[in-house]
């Protein structure tokens, strides 16, 4: 184990033997022995993620009757199943949208300094650690229909009856803003205050106001940034599990595509029925995300954009 | 909360300081703003303080608050839902991961920030893949194998899901900080005589010490939240709290409500703990994502 940090040079005279001389030619190109530094994590990911994920993909060809493709088919001709996708894609998609849309203005009110910005980012990471499951226990006890909301909204007149939220749409909803909103934040803040302020300030000089100032140069140099986020966003909202199950209505309108995977494999037991289901879950996601990440080429990522 | 109007970072603040204070009086846009901010954690405070007071509550049905207050509720949790060997069973996976995730990501990581070799691009979206991906698309073929090789329903099977996205964490917080660490540093090491192993543990671990720091508290408070691969890996003696709580929760009506509420505050209370010793070493934002920070932004 003694190779150099640095790329070592082209030998100046003939290589001694030749292992040296092969040795060599993979130096220069940056392959020695240090590069054994990086196989254990290779190894890993190979063996407890690209593995599994393969054999998910082959069992998914493999089903226990039928051809390669009837687990597909039998996914897509079912409209209770296939409805799953449509029920993920409009929870998670608005769900994203609105916790990116709804960070950038706070992000951009709050990106100077100001007394209490350390307490406000404080108390938006408290939801991210609370998880999905504590989120869903009280949203069930705060929305629910004896519930502290309903009651002001009731002593306010401002309706009637108990506004139904949970066990719905909304229950799931609000749960992905609470736990998606403070991601989104944290992150369009990070890559706000990565954009140098100095450039908003030639705008003002040039006589720019706020909105033009915002529009026509923040706005660009972020949206790299915002597209990441919604990514991120993207992904967590589209996984929604357990608060599908808690505050959601798990049997209708909030069915979505990880319950029926989950149901597949352990109350079925049909694993290749399961794989195939998650293999379209993983699709559908990287469809979405890759056509957001190749809009995001189509924008600036220089050195003072949002560092995204 | 007034502060509101313009605020300049950094040298901005020279030619304004002559300026009076603040406006007290904002734009409606900066209200409209603070506004949603406060109904935001109005409702997040209501979220919270519903769990906390039911846990705490004698019986609470259609009222403002319960009608007294008892902390019997937390000594039934306890003792039904066994929490002892929950949080035993908790900590001993989460620290596992973390010790292992190090192991595995940090050398890894030393090599990408350091290194230009063919590939690294692959090796780097390899990395991404397992963070991209939601956990239940690979939780379910990964358990899958896992009840293959018979290592699902036990801690082992538990630990090495949790391991799949916190290796590629790691990998990913710990590049930047490796990054910023001046190779002439190494160089000179090298060249009074240190070997591989003394660079390492000699030069490079002391410095990577606060990165370490932060990135295994990160993995940490990500473990213990983890809930969809332990939920699909744990047996019924591999269960983390998060699971557990799960359990208690989708079986609601059998146990009294209060005790589910209060083991939720346990829970929430074991989080708050980590969280406030992470935020003595880790900037919030880096929860979220570690973004490279530019070095004079």
């Amino acid at each position: 184990m003694s190779t150099t940090a640095t790329r070592p040079a082209r030998p100046a005279g003939a290589p001694q033997s030749p292992r040296a001389h092969w040795r060599h030619r993979l130096a220069e190109r940056g392959v020695d022995q240090q590069l054994w530094l990086l196989a254990p994590a290779v190894l890993f990911v190979v063996l407890l993620f690209l593995y599994p994920f393969f054999y998910g993909l082959g069992l998914s060809f493999q089903p226990t009757e039928g051809g390669p493709l009837s687990d597909y088919a039998r996914f897509f001709g079912d409209a209770y199943q296939r409805d799953t996708m449509w029920i993920t894609l409009g929870i998670a998609l608005p769900a994203a949208l609105l916790n990116v849309l709804a960070a950038v203005p706070i992000a951009y009110r709050m990106r100077g300094r100001f007394r209490g910005k350390r307490l406000v980012t404080i108390l938006l990471v408290v939801p991210i650690t609370l998880g999905t499951v504590l989120t869903a226990q009280g949203l069930l006890n705060f929305l629910g229909p004896t519930g502290w909301f309903n009651r002001i909204l009731m002593a306010l007149h401002l309706t009637d009856e108990p506004v139904r939220l949970v066990h719905n749409y909304w229950g799931v909803f609000f749960s992905l803003i609470i736990t998606g909103f403070p991601f989104a934040f944290l992150l369009v803040l990070s890559y706000l205050t990565g954009i140098d302020p100095t450039l908003e300030r030639a705008a003002a000089t040039l006589g720019a106001g706020w909105w033009q100032r915002f529009r026509m140069v923040t706005l660009p140099l972020l949206m790299p940034g915002l597209a990441t986020t919604f990514c991120l966003t993207f992904v967590l909202a589209f996984s929604v599990f357990p608060s599908a199950v808690l505050v959601g209505n798990p049997a209708g309108e909030t069915r979505v595509i990880s319950i029926a995977a989950y149901q597949a494999a352990y109350e079925q037991y049909d694993y290749p029925y399961a794989s195939a289901i998650a293999m379209v879950m993983g699709l559908i996601e990287l469809v979405v995300i890759s056509v957001v990440l190749l809009a995001r080429t189509r924008f600036y990522t220089g050195s003072t954009g949002g560092k995204g | 909360m007034s502060t509101v109007t313009e605020v300049h970072p950094g040298g901005a603040t020279d030619t304004r300081e002559a300026r009076p204070r603040r406006r007290l009086v904002a734009r409606p846009a900066a209200w409209l703003v603070w506004g949603v901010v406060v109904f935001f954690f109005l409702n997040l405070l209501g979220v919270v303080g519903s769990v906390l007071v039911s846990s705490f509550g004698q019986r609470w049905f259609d009222t403002w608050l319960p009608d007294g207050f008892t902390s019997k509720w937390y000594g039934e949790a306890w003792n039904e839902f066994a929490l002892f060997d929950v949080i035993v069973v908790t900590l001993q996976v989460s620290l596992l991961v973390v010790a292992l995730s190090l192991l595995v990501g940090v050398p890894a990581a030393y090599v990408l920030a350091r290194r230009n070799f063919p590939g690294k691009r692959l090796a780097y979206l390899v990395f991404l893949l397992p963070i991209l991906m939601p956990p239940i698309t690979y939780g379910i073929p990964l358990a899958t194998v896992l009840y293959k090789f018979g290592l699902a329903g036990h801690l082992s099977g538990v630990v090495l899901a949790n391991l799949v996205p916190s290796v590629p964490f790691v990998i990913l917080t710990m590049t930047p900080f490796i990054e910023q660490i001046d190779p002439r540093i190494e160089s000179a090491a090298r060249m009074c005589g240190a070997g591989l192993r003394s660079v390492f543990l000699r030069v490079l671990a002391p410095l990577l010490l606060p990165g370490m720091l932060a990135s295994a508290i990160l993995v940490l408070v990500r473990t213990v939240g983890m809930f969809e691969l332990t939920f699909l890996t744990a047996g019924p003696d591999s269960q983390t709290l998060v699971v557990a709580l799960y359990y208690s929760m989708s079986a609601a009506g059998i146990r009294a409500q209060q005790s589910v509420d209060a083991m939720a505050i346990i829970y929430t209370t074991m989080m708050l703990v980590l969280l406030v010793i992470s935020l003595r070493y880790v900037n919030p934002t880096q929860l979220v994502a570690r973004v490279k920070e530019d070095p004079d932004a």
